[in-house]
């Protein structure tokens, strides 16, 4: 019987199939290995810090694809809710999906309850989805917000860590940030202050690590709202293009030009069957 | 959540073996997608969270029920499990895929989304089983 492997429905969710087919290609013989391509990853600086009046939520703009950077001007801090936002790390793509994911639940929860989301239901839901997947999910984020109870600061880890810290830094940059946060934070900050802060701890991870760059992004929640400062500070080496690339119409010199006329050899006219005639 | 008598619950799981038949079309071994035949590829999952995603549904509505009967004793799931058969049983023809709105509502996941319902969503599959074959199978036929 042909396609006997149609008896069942395919399942949702994951497929696994072609994994055996992957360990095959990359554990072939010597000449025969194939390398998988990896995935873009966000080799970020990210932070935030909780300030008098809320949150500020900072980030560098670089994703890399190993040795080249891939998006000078990516947006890392994610909307979640209202007044929610995330900052992402690690793999590119699973962090987008994986707040996109948290966001649409969130969005349907509050529909249905009629509330405004709280902070550490975000961080459950989320530490749930990634211990499901036992860290395959490479994202590590940082969520901020202000709700009912106040404003809260949460990291969590790919594999479903969590911690809640009043000041934060995460990515392959943070050992520089953190040190500037450690040095200079203090509880109840002002606005200004705070921003400074978040500023300057980014700008350590950008000057001290190969894969955070280029320009910072600050975020800023309070229970009025949320400004979401792109860019805050640009990079003193945005270098403008120095002459346009495009060609003009007619660059290109016509050198000669042939016409060859089709002509009408035979034409036939064919009446077909339908069903619909009778 | 809950993880007592999760080792009680394993045994009773999708059985290992189940886990990769060797046959693709025509009963032949489909060597392109499952590579080379051996013993070992068939006792083992390929990928490490196969068989945990395989088996996360039953394992979560067991710790769940089992949970709930410590709690409130054995009446609880009994009702419960009584509603979802009833349930699982409203199912388009074999060869079509269903909705399940009945069983969502009773799990709860009628107002989440995961990744099941984004990746492999069944409406959208290209492949749809011979309607005469699936239907003979299911009915015992075939």
């Amino acid at each position: 019987m042909a396609l006997s492997n149609v008896l069942e429905p395919a399942g949702s969710g994951f497929n696994f199939e072609n994994s055996t087919r992957n360990i095959v290609l990359e554990n072939g013989s010597e000449e025969g290995k194939i390398k998988a391509p990896k995935p873009m990853k966000t080799g970020t600086t990210i932070a935030g810090v909780v300030y008098k009046d809320g949150v500020v939520l900072g980030a560098d703009t670089r994703a890399t694809s190993e040795e080249v950077v891939a998006d000078k001007m990516c947006a890392k801090i994610h909307y979640i809710a209202p007044n929610i936002y995330c900052c992402g790390a690690g793999t590119a793509a699973d962090t987008e999906k994986t707040t996109d994911m948290l966001s649409s639940n969130l969005t349907i929860f509050s529909m249905n309850s009629g509330r405004n989301p709280r902070v550490v239901m975000a961080v459950n839901i989320l530490q749930d989805m990634l211990f499901r997947y036992r860290g395959m999910i490479g994202a590590h984020l940082i969520l901020g917000g202000v709700d009912c109870t106040g404003s809260h600061l949460y990291t969590v880890g790919p594999y479903g860590s969590m911690d809640k810290v009043p000041y934060l830094a995460m990515g392959s940059g943070k050992l520089p940030a953190m040190g500037i946060l450690e040095d200079r934070f203090k509880g109840n900050m002002d606005l200004e202050e705070a921003k400074a802060l978040v500023s300057d701890a980014i700008h350590a991870g950008i000057m001290s690590d190969l894969g955070s760059g280029n320009n910072i992004d600050l975020c800023v929640i309070t229970k009025e709202g949320v400004d979401y400062i792109r860019p805050h500070r640009e990079s003193i080496y945005n270098y403008k293009r120095q002459a346009k690339y495009k060609y003009k119409p007619g660059t290109t010199p016509v050198l000669n030009k042939t016409v060859n006329q089709l002509e009408l050899v035979h034409e036939t006219v064919q009446m077909m069957e339908t069903a619909g005639s009778s | 959540m809950n993880t007592r008598g999760l080792r009680s619950q394993l045994k009773d799981s999708v059985p290992v073996t189940g886990l990769c038949p060797q046959a693709g079309s025509y009963g032949v071994q489909d060597s392109l997608r499952r590579g080379f035949s051996s013993v070992k590829n068939e006792l083992l999952p390929s990928h490490p969270l196969e068989l945990s995603e395989k088996n996360f549904q039953l394992n979560q509505d067991k710790m769940n029920f089992n949970t709930l009967r410590n709690i409130q004793g054995l009446h609880a799931p009994l009702k419960l499990q009584m509603e979802y058969r009833a349930a699982r049983q409203i199912q388009r023809l074999p060869f079509l895929p269903s909705s399940n709105l009945a069983l969502d509502t009773l799990r709860g996941t009628d107002d989440s989304i995961g990744f099941e319902d984004i990746l492999n969503d069944p409406v959208l599959s290209e492949i749809m089983g011979d309607p005469h074959i699936m239907t003979e199978y299911k009915l015992g036929v075939l």
